[in-house]
């Protein structure tokens, strides 16, 4: 066979390339033809098939995902921003933290695994790519019904995949979300976030510039795994008639990662590195056309050179194949010696497979011949952007006018204690720590708090105490009802998780999961999302840094609810100021801050006594839940408060249950006036904390709400070993304990 | 006897090293509980000195710490790659030589694999990785690592592994029992089915000691389960040194 190389297309103009296959449209062969001024040769449609693809050039998202940098909030904490591979904030003190949430639904369903492992490994790397020591992990995943046999498929493999690969790394995994819903069932989400801590100095660009730097591939060898993932597995929808997928999902390594992280930050300590980046969707092609669109525009490949696992492979696949655990560094040529040096020390495989050069074209040769000639802003940057219709869906008001305020409520004490237990022991509601105990969340010793708290909170300063926390949320049954709503709600929960820490809100970043974007319903959803996020973000003053999108998460017609999952970072000065959930004193006074209405649509009891999703969302008050935060933070730096629990879903008796068990100790709750015991319990209206203030200082927190108007209810007091709601119902720690830890063992083992 | 130095006072930034004890601790490949434990030795009071699994040089340190984590990837078996690097060949001589030793989880596991300890760590009988806040009971006082524990002490520290059912023969495990080498039981329920509860053991002359949980995330009220329990391991060797 002939190798195709830029002269061989140029001269056969008229050869059919199998560029639907690899999964482009019609017009945007024909645009990449347009491009070249000529056909592309096979090497370069690779490049652009994959970098085309939904997973990486954002073509339905970006005119949406814009609003993120056109409504950002004034903020001088951010260094970088949008584009790069992970976002960076100052926290002061020097230090400066990255963060990043990403998807790895699609090869997490093929293989759970597997694409749980690899979609860890994908985000560190994005965190080490930047100049930062990874620190964290986290994990938001969403599954199908808790009792369908294919979760007890998915979700062990995927727990087993997280763990295996990030205790393997040594990152302490310090919190997540674990929710079942039978819309995830063919599509469950698996994301993973990363959190990295550098100095200022130490930030790290994507950008290969200086003609004659040399371009270093090093890691893994090159294998056949992945080939064309983000194209062919990612940018699609899930379909019976066709092939099994299972050859485009990468296959992980995280001892070698371990070594990578090691020895990357190693060659950054010693300033060998100019530009880098890692390789995840899209391998080569991403890594090589990036870094050249973002330096000056030149560069020289050796394709030859590339370490290869598989000598069969073709040149194509090499551009194309998703191998894990492998970087691409620019370095200087008199730095190359010792930067190879570092590999050796670390028993990394590092390899000269090019070079910066002063055109502005990105070539790239193999057996001495030229099969890829571009501009590589062509590739990496100047992909299709589609304005994807889109119409509120039909059904949306029928949906709405189902009002889930009028479902039945419990009619007697009795039975509103048997929805209070049925409630804490739904798989929603239930302990997570059949998922957790199998991550590690001690190592590096600097964990100061990790699930079931309401935000994971890690020390990077051990002199002065500074540390970031990091909470994730997102709630596909609010953003189904109202997905602008879902999305601001889903920012305010994870914004108040973080302050009930005691931990100052900083930065966002989202990981926004989808239908097809092919559908116009989905394209409203999607859109009324990106529109909610970003202006809540601008009202909480707390800019979105980055983020990844996941389309195409739909079975045939049937869509997952909207799912943006938001994570916001926070910032505490001295982490002795935590403020974790335990009850732990008895005497204590329990105080509920903010407004409880009747508020039930999309709420956990809805779904978990009347199986029900209709009605509106909890109403949305940023301002309240700024102040709501600013009282958090003050007490808790102040010491005025013993323990802090956000309300959200499952309401304040969910809330009080878990502070209750994590303390050991009971609470003794009274119905506040004007409110009913139901409403009390179970209502999800948003903007609300509990807290236990000691009684020395409850004047002074009292008084504190009181001066900023923040409305603050005494609503009982920690004491004995069960939690009593006076007037109506008992229940013994053991029997909520038995209720609240047993159902996830089991339902998985 | 010396005072047992505060944690806090280190942790503010005083003075480290201040008896001038030396204590190494081991990085191969996959370490991931290097620098804790380096933590740990400072906060104790001694001075960490960090050791790289390739060359054969101790760098004059008094005790040797294998720390947690997995080395070579747990490939072939946990610790079976580790236990032939450079490094080990100088720890295995000296050790026999009477240098304190401890192994931590994956360090316990290049001991056994050395066979500077009997046994062997097969995977949990749950098939899972399990992190854990552990009850222990210190069954043994006379090593170089307990001496700062009471004998029969109930103390917390995580535990965290995939692979940490300690196994050995019944002559093995009876001689273990009868010469008061099982260092560390499990109380409160065995997590992954140990043999006889074991947690951790010592060898007959009490330098080398090996365990499955983790003293080093045990050592600082604020981080970690919020105990200390973990830090009479280090105060232990470090007043051993400081008197020998």
């Amino acid at each position: 066979m002939t190798l195709d190389t830029v002269k061989h297309a140029a001269e056969t103009p008229d050869t059919k390339l199998p560029w639907a296959e690899l999964g482009l449209k019609e017009d945007e062969y024909a645009r990449v033809r347009e491009i070249l001024g000529r056909r592309p040769t096979g090497a370069e449609l690779a490049m652009y098939s994959v970098m085309w693809s939904e997973h990486c050039s954002y073509k339905s998202s970006k005119v949406h995902l814009r609003q993120f940098g056109e409504k950002a909030p004034q903020s001088d904490a951010m260094l970088v921003g949008i584009g790069e591979n992970a976002g960076v904030v100052d926290v002061g003190h020097g230090y400066a933290v990255t963060f990043k949430v990403e998807s790895h639904n699609h090869p997490s369903y093929v293989e759970p695994y597997q694409g749980a492992a690899t979609g860890v490994g994908g985000i560190v790397r994005d965190i080490i790519a930047m100049g930062a020591r990874p620190v964290a992990v986290v994990d938001p995943l969403r599954m199908g019904a808790a009792d369908h046999p294919d979760t007890k498929r998915v979700l062990p493999g995927v727990v087993a995949g997280i763990g295996g690969y990030g205790n393997c790394l040594g990152l302490p995994n310090i919190g997540g979300e674990l929710v079942f819903d039978a819309c995830y069932q063919g599509n469950p989400l698996v994301n993973a976030g990363a959190i990295g801590v550098m100095r200022h100095e130490d930030i790290h660009l994507a950008k290969a510039s200086g003609p004659g730097n040399k371009v270093i591939l090093y890691g893994a060898r090159t294998g056949g795994d992945g080939i064309g993932g983000a194209s062919i597995l990612a940018s699609e929808t899930f379909d019976d008639a066709k092939p099994s997928k299972r050859p485009a999902v990468q296959v992980g390594d995280p001892f070698q990662e371990k070594l990578l992280i090691e020895c990357t930050l190693e060659a950054f300590a010693e300033k060998l590195v100019v530009g880098i980046q890692d390789l995840g969707a899209a391998g080569l092609s991403c890594a090589t056309s990036e870094l050249a669109s973002n330096g000056t525009g030149g560069m020289r490949v050796e394709l030859d050179d590339v370490p290869l696992r598989d000598s069969t492979l073709t040149p194509e696949e090499i551009l194309m194949s998703e191998s894990q655990e492998r970087m691409c560094a620019v370095v200087e040529p008199e730095k190359v010696e010792r930067f190879l040096a570092i590999c050796e020390k670390w028993d990394v495989t590092a390899t000269v497979v090019g070079e910066v050069t002063d055109g502005d074209r990105l070539e790239i040769f193999w057996h001495g011949e030229k099969i890829v000639d571009l501009d590589p802003r062509t590739v990496a940057h100047d992909g299709p952007v589609y304005e994807r219709p889109y119409a509120r869906p039909s059904w949306q008001d029928a949906l709405q006018a189902d009002d889930a305020n009028k479902l039945p409520r419990p009619a007697t004490s009795a039975e509103l204690r048997e929805q209070v237990i049925q409630l804490v022991a739904s798989p929603n509601q239930a302990s997570k720590s059949w998922v957790t105990d199998q991550y590690d969340r001690f190592v590096q010793g600097n964990t100061v708090l990790a699930q079931p708290e309401d935000s994971g909170m890690v020390r990077i300063d051990e002199q002065t105490g500074l540390g970031v926390a990091l909470a994730n949320d997102g709630n596909g049954r609010y953003s189904k009802l109202d997905p602008y709503a879902g999305a601001q709600l889903a920012l305010a929960e994870a914004y108040r998780n973080v302050a009930a820490t005691g931990a100052r809100p900083l930065a966002v970043s989202d990981c926004l999961n989808f239908g097809s974007p092919e559908d116009t319903d989905v394209m409203w959803q999607f859109a009324e999302t990106t529109r909610g996020l970003a202006d809540a973000c601008l009202t909480l003053g707390t800019p979105v840094t980055g983020g990844n999108v996941s389309l195409y998460n739909q079975t045939g017609e049937a869509a997952i609810h909207p799912t943006p999952v938001v994570s916001v970072l926070g910032v505490i000065d001295d982490v002795s100021r935590r403020t974790p959930i335990a009850f732990a004193e008895e005497g204590q006074l329990l105080y509920l801050l903010g407004e409880t209405r009747e508020e039930f649509g999309g709420s956990a009891w809805s779904q978990v006594v009347h199986d029900h999703l209709g009605g509106l969302p909890p109403r949305v008050d940023l301002e309240r839940e700024r102040l709501l935060a600013e009282i958090l933070i003050s007490a808790s730096r102040d010491g005025m408060i013993d323990a802090a629990h956000d309300l959200s879903d499952g309401g304040l008796v969910q809330a009080v249950a878990e502070s209750c068990l994590r303390g050991g100790k009971g609470a003794r709750l009274v119905v506040p006036d004007g409110l009913d015991g139901f409403t009390f319990l179970f209502s999800e209206s948003a903007g609300r904390a509990v807290v236990a203030v000691p009684r020395s200082e409850e004047l002074r927190f009292t008084d504190m709400c009181g001066a900023r108007g923040l409305p603050v209810t005494r609503i009982g007091v920690v004491d004995g070993d069960a939690v009593e709601l006076q007037g109506e119902f008992s229940i013994e720690l053991t029997e909520l304990r038995a209720a609240y830890e047993q159902t996830l063992p089991g339902l998985f083992g | 006897m010396t005072a047992r130095p505060s944690p806090t006072a280190t942790l503010n930034g005083g003075p480290t090293g201040r008896w001038n004890v030396r204590i190494g601790v081991v990085t191969f490949p996959g370490t991931l509980d290097d620098r804790d434990t380096q933590r740990a030795v400072r906060i104790a009071g001694a001075e960490a000195v960090p050791l790289w699994h390739r060359d054969k040089d101790l760098k004059q340190v008094d005790a040797v710490v294998l720390p947690g984590g997995f080395s070579y990837g747990d490939y072939l078996r946990a610790g079976a790659i580790s236990r032939f690097s450079p490094l080990m060949e100088t720890i295995i001589d000296q050790a026999k030589a009477g240098m304190p030793v401890l192994g931590i989880c994956n360090g316990f596991q290049v001991l056994t694999e050395s066979h500077l300890l009997p046994g062997a760590m097969l995977r949990n009988n749950h098939l899972h990785f399990i992190c854990r806040d552990q009850k222990l009971r210190v069954e043994s006082t006379s090593t170089a690592w307990t001496a700062d524990y009471t004998a029969g002490q109930e103390i917390s520290i995580p535990l965290k592994n995939i692979d940490g059912r300690y196994v050995a023969d019944e002559r093995t495990l009876d001689l273990l029992e009868a010469e008061g080498r099982v260092a560390f039981r499990y109380l409160d329920g065995n997590p992954n089915g140990s043999l006889r509860d074991i947690a951790g053991i010592t060898n007959e002359a009490g330098n080398v000691v090996g365990l499955m949980p983790h003293p080093e995330h045990a050592v600082e009220p604020l981080v970690g389960t919020g105990r200390t329990d973990g830090l009479g391991f280090f105060t232990s060797i470090l007043k051993k040194l400081v008197n020998a």
